[in-house]
């Protein structure tokens, strides 16, 4: 498994567009730092990238390569080795990769500038991320088998999570404005990842007007320790539930 | 000349009055006992020391001093002072543990009916009410240090409370701890200047049917809900803070009911909201910082001729909130750092028009639990597409010219 893990890190790594989203990053987390008159507000910033870019690229990227590695992976399946580590190695490999370039890129900025609570959070919610789309990503590309179909599919889930579903949230808000929705809105977050951490990263930052009564939900259950320690529990759901599908799925699967 | 200059010392004879002096070595032992001899005029002087006096009622027109800050304990039962003669000076005491009652209104210093009275330099430490003013004309309220440790809003009482006074000059106290820092109701042609008031349990300031007051250079900071101007006119409020008022119904100022009133170069930092405006009609709001609120101003459809102009609006979650589309104020020359616009012509005026309300604000006003979208990339989105063509958000609330740069408040 190792060897594996290792050669597709080191694959990943030679890739330019890797090289390319890293120093992207990076150029863009040290400008908006240089930029804003003070960090507070450029992890604010921050985090409309991590929560808009950082799952594209990471969602993309993974289901391009597992689609352009199926040869390799065809090669691999022949030697005598479990179909469950291939697919987690190479599982593994993406995620380690992205995740290093999203450290370089964001991870040492955010650290440097603004060693924060705030900025550990957005940090690890970054990271979550990164991991759950490469995971997404390997359950759609596993489910799809024509490349140009997955491709498609792998931005619509991309473009579900980051817009339709708070468009579907705000919908269900206007339909039942009559009923108390503070407390269902804590539990619908927990649909989405992004939204998760979203909230996560912003009742960290002390922003005023999530001081009113909404926020004070938020607050009193994203809060408190158990409350984080539950958001932090649904996010390794996230990773974990689409990777374990995929596994089940890549096993039965008739290459 | 000579004889002017006798003529002059005669008239000042009277001043010349007696001192009395009370304390462990002075010929008095109690203040009880040496008010009860001293003469209009005179003055009584009390050494350091503590003084259990029950209510020390005071009804001759004298000055009451202490040195070192003499304490005065009521014991939790009763007023610590209560004045009832005009003229009368209370200077550098410590009042403590003052009586707690829900059918009397006891103070540590209550001002009955009476005027020309100073209260300055005083401590006042756990008090039930801390200064009282009821029907005081002419009193000079300065320099008190007013902190009690006030649980809950119906056992608690307000710090400096004034009731149906006049004139009354409220400088440089600082109030904590209590239900309301300085309450106002009836009091008329009166100044509050730079007071602190801070982690009041209500409001920092309340001011109630009270007309033609000013407040000036005073700090409002962390109370309950901020501070209230309500159901009064022509109130100036000049060069004030108010910082960190949170929580759902907390406001930097809230109007309720007000008329032809100022408010001109003060600093909102950090509150849910900063100014919150219900009925209110004719108010000017000039070169004032409105800087990392939630809402820096929420105006209703009730308000009528309000002009913002001129005022630097920095870093708010939300410039401006309402709930209707009727608008009958007028936004001008103000800098709203979210403006986007250009500027060909270099008179450092907009050329086009900024709309300070955005979507989101609407939907949030109207649905609170959609603040979890706050951030989101739908509702960036949204406001974007409002902002080309405005449906929801009301057509004319718009500052037809938005500065480029901030003004040098």
């Amino acid at each position: 498994m190792k060897k594996i893990i290792k050669y597709v890190i080191i694959d990943i790594l030679r890739n330019k567009i890797i090289l390319a989203y890293t120093l992207f990053l990076l150029a863009l987390s040290l400008s908006i730092f240089n930029l804003e008159d003070s960090s507070a507000k450029g992890v604010l910033s921050l985090l409309n990238i991590v929560l808009i870019i950082v799952p594209l690229v990471s969602i993309l990227f993974a289901a391009i390569y597992v689609y352009n590695s199926a040869e390799f992976l065809e090669l691999l399946v022949s030697q005598p080795l479990k179909r469950k580590t291939i697919w987690l190695s190479m599982f593994t490999g993406l995620s380690v990769s992205l995740v290093l370039s999203f450290f370089i890129g964001i991870g040492i900025p955010v650290l440097l500038y603004e060693f924060s609570a705030t900025g550990i959070t957005l940090l690890i919610a970054g990271i979550l991320l990164t991991v759950i789309f490469v995971a997404i990503a390997m359950l759609a590309v596993v489910k799809i088998r024509d490349k140009a179909r997955g491709i498609g599919a792998v931005i619509l889930l991309w473009l579900y999570f980051s817009l339709l579903f708070d468009g579907l949230v705000l919908f269900i808000l206007f339909q039942f404005a009559d009923y108390p929705m503070e407390k269902a809105m804590v539990a619908i977050t927990a649909f989405n990842p992004i939204d998760l951490s979203r909230i996560m990263v912003l009742l960290k930052m002390d922003v005023s007007a999530m001081m009113g009564y909404t926020g004070a939900v938020f607050k009193d259950f994203f809060g408190t320790v158990a409350g984080l320690l539950t958001s932090l529990l649904v996010l390794l759901l996230w990773i974990a539930l689409p990777a374990w599908l995929s596994v089940r799925k890549f096993n039965r699967k008739d290459l | 000349m000579k004889l002017l200059t006798f003529i002059l010392c005669c008239c000042y004879l009277p001043s010349f009055a007696g001192i009395i002096k009370v304390g462990r070595q002075q010929p008095f032992q109690t203040i009880t006992a040496a008010v009860s001899v001293a003469k209009n005029g005179d003055t009584v002087l009390v050494d350091k020391g503590i003084y259990f006096e029950k209510n020390l009622v005071i009804s001759k027109q004298i000055v009451l001093k202490g040195i070192g800050h003499p304490v005065l304990d009521a014991e939790k039962k009763y007023e610590n002072i209560s004045i009832k003669a005009d003229n009368v000076t209370v200077d550098g005491f410590l009042l403590q543990h003052t009586g707690v009652s829900s059918m009397i209104d006891y103070a540590a210093i209550k001002i009955y009916n009476t005027h020309n009275i100073s209260i300055i330099n005083n401590i006042i430490n756990d008090a039930f009410f801390g200064i009282y003013s009821q029907y005081g004309i002419h009193c000079l309220i300065k320099n008190n240090v007013l902190t009690a440790t006030a649980k809950n809003e119906q056992e608690s009482g307000n710090g400096i409370h004034c009731w149906k006074s006049d004139s009354i000059q409220i400088i440089g106290n600082t109030i904590s701890g209590h239900r309301d820092g300085i309450y106002f109701e009836f009091v008329t042609n009166s100044v509050i200047w730079r007071n602190n008031s801070f982690k009041n349990l209500r409001y920092g300031l309340h001011f109630m049917f009270s007309n033609d007051d000013a407040y000036i250079t005073n700090i409002f900071e962390n109370n309950g809900a901020g501070v209230a101007v309500m159901f009064s006119r022509g109130v100036k409020m000049f060069n004030n803070y108010f910082k960190e008022n949170w929580g759902d119904a907390a406001y930097g100022i809230l109007l309720k009911e007000i008329n032809d009133s100022y408010i001109e170069n003060n600093h909102f930092e950090k509150n849910t909201s900063a100014i919150y405006a219900e009925g209110a009609n004719r108010i000017l709001i000039k070169k004032n910082i409105f800087k990392n609120n939630g809402w820096a101003f929420k105006i209703q459809a009730s308000c009528m001729d309000v002009t913002l102009e001129e005022n630097n609006f920095l870093g708010n979650t939300f410039d401006v909130g309402t709930n209707g589309s009727l608008v009958l104020n007028k936004f001008t020359h103000n800098y709203w750092d979210k403006y986007e616009g250009y500027d060909l012509n270099r008179d450092h005026i907009g050329d086009v028009p900024y709309r300070p309300v955005s979507m989101y604000s609407m939907i949030v006003e109207r649905n609170p639990p959609a603040m979890i979208l706050y951030h989101s990339m739908i509702m960036a989105l949204m406001d974007k597409s409002e902002k080309v063509i405005p449906s929801l958000t009301p057509e004319n609330l718009k500052d037809e010219h938005p500065l480029m740069k901030p003004l040098p408040l």
